[in-house]
């Protein structure tokens, strides 16, 4: 059995604990749920009577047309905003600032501080809640070696590659040691085959590392790859249209795993569901 | 071809070409003056017009004098900048944080700068006697006004991407100011001051003139009165030498602290 390296978010101890292994967050009984969620900005309806239920380490993909409304719903569930009906329950609370304590939001651009080194920049959270510099230091450097980044400590953001500044920014919001990942569109910005690596890289993080997670993507095939299940969303104001069980979430190999007959097929349902709510609009 | 050349030559172009210009200028300057053709063209005694050499020989006699007067102005401006600093950022500090602030005092701060400063000057020293105080307060009332507007500015280009993120990685208000908000702000700081440094010595002048017993502008118009213009054009260029020196540390202070540029 693989011996796996996790971090105690409290402590900023490294651990070593092997899988399967109880979670790092106690999620029991938790997860995400929401019931006849509607927000709107002034006249303009975001959102209608949206229901959507995420069991405690799910993850599920958001996918609709641009501008439908899919990071304001990203950004209700982390407590960022306020829903204008229903209600939002993130890991049995209701509140926005309840719930903002549960969820980590990873940004569209990684939004590295160019003021602080990459280790620094991981490290963030750790000295928000009180942690010494040195202290969250060490902490981040465990995750450093494990995700590929060792021997970039010390960089600027500026002389990362689009790559390693969206993992490094992955871990940021991994090391806040929140239940719920809140991730929003986070390889939109790179080059196909980087994403292809990253897609890979954050499946094998989620392996060793469980979340719930909500991801917004705009790539369906990221969806189907990384996610239980994908919800599509309609044009504004966003409904769910169709829902999909992702055949082999988070497969070791991913290009084994996008060739599957069954993949193809549940891509083509996604994409013509996708088409669907478009015309709809 | 051009464009060769300022490569080849890098760094030492960039100091050569206006180092150039200048003597060219200055040499131009001492034959016209020297010749008495500026005096002849303006119809005045040769003696109002001094050639840089004379400007040159008098900056040596007075060197002592110039000093002295030269070290008044300098605590002026220094003491004047550091008060527009605290008052600076701490308006825009308050400016940015609560909103009726901002809306409150904006039309008022702007209102500061329209006081004409040759104006205030005399009620000031009226006020504050011949002493340091008037001087220190008209060189912080126009420092204040491009030192708190920068730093309000850089405070507001702040990413609110980056303030999400911040909040949902626990950060309390404190922390996000500290880690995101003034880092973010700090070259529009600098901005300010290289402003600040520019007007200072315009403040310090006109708050000398107001009434002193010392100083680089109680000089100018002292030599002004008795004609003294040698010493005079001596004085203004101290002056300038100050202000390009203090230029010069706010480029490398910002250069030492704003590191990621």
């Amino acid at each position: 059995m693989r011996q796996d390296t996790r971090i105690k978010p409290e402590t900023g101890r490294t651990q070593t604990v092997d899988p399967p292994s109880p979670p790092l967050a106690d999620t029991t009984g938790g997860g995400i749920l929401l019931r006849g969620v509607g927000h709107s900005y002034g006249d303009l309806r975001t959102l209608d009577s949206l229901d959507l239920e995420v069991k405690a380490h799910g993850v599920i993909g958001l996918v609709g047309p641009s501008g439908c409304g899919k990071s304001t719903l990203l950004e209700l569930i982390c407590g960022l905003r306020e829903q204008s009906a229903g209600e939002v329950e993130v890991e049995g609370e209701t509140a926005a600032e309840g719930r903002l304590a549960r969820c980590a939001y990873m940004p569209q651009r990684d939004l590295l501080l160019p003021w602080y080194s990459a280790i620094d920049n991981a490290a963030l959270a750790l000295r928000n809640q009180g942690m010494r510099r040195q202290a969250a230091r060490d902490a981040a450097a465990a995750l450093f070696d494990r995700f590929g980044l060792a021997g970039f400590e010390a960089a600027r953001p500026a002389e990362l590659s689009g790559g390693m500044r969206q993992r490094v920014a992955f871990l940021r919001t991994l090391i806040a040691g929140k239940p719920v990942l809140a991730l929003d569109e986070p390889f939109a910005s790179l080059d196909a085959i980087t994403r292809a690596e990253m897609q890979e890289w954050l499946a094998s993080a989620l392996r060793g590392d469980p979340r719930t997670v909500v991801l917004v993507t705009h790539d369906v095939e990221e969806a189907l790859y990384l996610c239980d299940r994908v919800a599509v969303l309609s044009a504004r104001p966003a409904r769910i249209v169709a829902e999909l069980r992702a055949p082999a979430p988070r497969a070791a190999d991913r290009d084994a795993a996008v060739t599957d007959p069954e993949f193809v097929a549940a891509r083509e349902e996604a994409m013509r569901a996708l088409h669907q709510a478009m015309r709809g609009s | 071809m051009d464009d060769n050349v300022t490569t080849r030559w890098g760094g030492a172009w960039r100091w050569l070409l206006p180092a150039l210009l200048l003597a060219g200028l200055v040499g131009a300057w001492q034959i016209a003056a020297s010749t008495g053709a500026i005096a002849e063209a303006l119809s005045l005694e040769k003696y109002l017009v001094p050639s840089p050499a004379e400007i040159a020989s008098s900056l040596w006699e007075n060197r002592s004098l110039l000093a002295e007067n030269a070290w008044v102005t300098l605590r002026e401006m220094v003491f004047g900048i550091l008060a527009a600093l605290a008052v600076g950022i701490g308006f825009a500090v308050a400016m940015h944080r609560w909103r009726v602030v901002r809306d409150a005092s904006y039309p008022l701060i702007v209102a500061s700068q329209t006081i004409p400063v040759v104006v205030i000057a005399p009620i000031l020293t009226v006020w504050f006697s011949y002493g340091i105080t008037p001087k220190i307060f008209i060189v912080a009332l126009i420092s204040f006004f491009p030192i708190t507007i920068n730093t309000l500015d850089g405070l507001r280009a702040v990413d609110p991407e980056a303030v999400k993120m911040m909040r949902s990685l626990n950060a309390s208000r404190w922390q996000g100011f500290w880690r995101v908000e003034a880092p973010t702000a700090l070259p529009h700081l600098f901005t300010g001051v290289k402003i600040a440094v520019v007007v200072a010595p315009i403040g310090a002048v006109f708050a000398e003139w107001a009434g002193s017993n010392a100083g680089l502008g109680h000089l100018i118009q002292s030599d002004l009165a008795y004609l003294e213009v040698a010493r005079e054009f001596a004085t203004v260029f101290i002056l300038s030498a100050m202000a390009l020196i203090m230029m010069g540390l706010t480029v490398l202070a910002e250069r030492r602290v704003v590191r990621w540029r």
